[in-house]
């Protein structure tokens, strides 16, 4: 039995099965509709996250399957103080397989090694988030054709952004992708993403602060969120934060083909305006991301269509 | 100099970098020993300038050799039988070590789930980087 607690649990081919599956899912889905029939999802969420937990029900419903669960930990069990080993040792007896968030580094990875049945890491604190990378690989994949020879700009708070840091973790596995890093000096990728992962892999990659230096050689860029108390001082925020907002304006800097997404949600790093803009792809990249989770689904469960 | 009389059976944990040797000796678990423990601290050493000894009169099997090779692998262990070196043991850094030191990270699980083990991981072995195997937070 197969768990997926980060994105470097499966290898390019397994990755590149996984999207073939869902793209074949997006072409076809009533092929797909009744082969999870009678099967189950647990969503353990022990933190509110709505669109993860309801991307993954969609995924099994749109499967034909059925989905349970929390969607605090308020409501479950950890409120009386019950375990995360304890949790998913019940839920095995409820479902075929789980989904969990948590705030907590690790606790999919202690769920797994207690469960009889898969287990999903929907996002484990500021650690891991591997169906956003998935989610994010396979928009790149399907709107680019392919996941190589990329310039990729990475722009936000990318030192403790985790969907960051996964994206580059998956994306150095693949040749000649070259990382443009835009961000202000204090929400820099960690120095062990730069050492243990970039230069480790050999991969190209430059520092920016700048997001208009970096746009015309970007061919996608990925937006997150500068959050205003991840800042030293208020007078730093209010002098850096429009520089990481993307507007029609600095769109005219972008090659024609260039993407945007953005992990969601959004507060005002995208402007509204540029939701126009066909290059911007964030809304079909939550919709890829319910196919990827709906081949993962079949991947655990080991179900062949 | 001061003399410690010689161990006749047992070992020696020699090359202690100097002022480690109370630590090592609380980590070891050797103040739960009933046997006899000396432990030398500032020696004279021609390699180290000073150093810290231990000397037990034990099994060296009453140790865990895992435990010192992540404390310090360069220290030397010497395994003593009738008064003689008659053996050393190398130390290297373990694959993994279990409940000898704890997660520091705050949003890691283990802080609110304490029946968990704490598990570290050696996930460099050059550099010596031991990461925890459920946040991969780095033990520093």
């Amino acid at each position: 039995m197969k768990h997926l607690i980060s994105p470097l649990d499966l290898s390019v081919e397994e990755l590149d099965e996984l999207m073939n599956v869902a793209l074949d899912i997006s072409k076809n889905p009533k092929k797909y509709a009744e082969v999870c029939h009678g099967k189950k999802i647990a969503t353990l969420f022990y933190e509110p996250s709505t669109r993860t937990r309801l991307s993954f029900e969609a995924a099994m419903m749109n499967l034909g399957g059925n989905a349970l669960g929390f969607s605090s930990a308020s409501s479950s069990s950890a409120a009386k103080g019950e375990s995360v080993a304890d949790t998913i040792r019940i839920i095995s007896c409820y479902a075929d397989i789980c989904a969990m968030r948590h705030p907590k580094e690790g606790a999919a990875l202690v769920a797994a090694m207690n469960s009889s049945i898969p287990v999903i890491n929907a996002g484990d604190g500021g650690h891991q988030h591997p169906t956003q990378t998935l989610t994010d690989l396979m928009t790149i994949r399907t709107l680019k054709g392919h996941l190589d020879h990329l310039t990729i700009g990475l722009c936000g708070d990318l030192k403790f952004g985790r969907t960051v840091h996964s994206l580059i973790n998956a994306l150095v596995r693949y040749s000649n992708v070259r990382f443009v890093l835009i961000s202000p000096d204090e929400l820099r990728v960690p120095s062990y993403i730069r050492h243990d992962v970039l230069e480790a892999n050999g991969a190209e990659y430059q520092e920016v602060s700048q997001l208009e230096d970096a746009l015309p050689k970007l061919d996608l860029l990925y937006m997150t969120r500068v959050q205003k108390e991840r800042f030293f001082n208020e007078e730093e925020y209010i002098r850096m934060k429009d520089c990481y907002i993307l507007d029609t304006k600095k769109m005219t800097l972008a090659r024609p083909d260039m993407l945007v997404l953005h992990p969601l949600p959004r507060v005002n790093e995208i402007s509204v305006e540029v939701d126009k803009d066909p290059r911007a792809v964030y809304f079909e990249q939550v919709q890829y991301g319910v196919y990827i989770r709906m081949a993962l689904i079949l991947k655990l469960l080991e179900i062949q269509v | 100099m001061l003399n410690v009389g010689a161990l006749q059976e047992g070992f020696v944990l020699d090359h202690i970098k100097a002022g480690k040797a109370m630590s090592i000796y609380h980590d070891l678990g050797l103040d739960k020993i009933e046997d006899c423990v000396a432990i030398i601290k500032n020696a004279r050493s021609n390699k180290m300038g000073k150093k810290d000894i231990i000397k037990i009169e034990a099994p060296i099997e009453s140790i865990n050799l895992d435990t010192l090779g992540f404390i310090d692998h360069n220290i030397t262990v010497n395994i003593i039988q009738n008064g003689q070196i008659v053996g050393k043991k190398n130390l290297k850094h373990p694959k993994k070590i279990t409940n000898i030191v704890k997660c520091k990270n705050p949003r890691c699980i283990t802080t609110i789930e304490q029946e968990l083990d704490q598990v570290f991981i050696l996930t460099d072995e050059e550099h010596a980087v031991y990461r925890c195997l459920y946040c991969e937070e780095k033990y520093n």
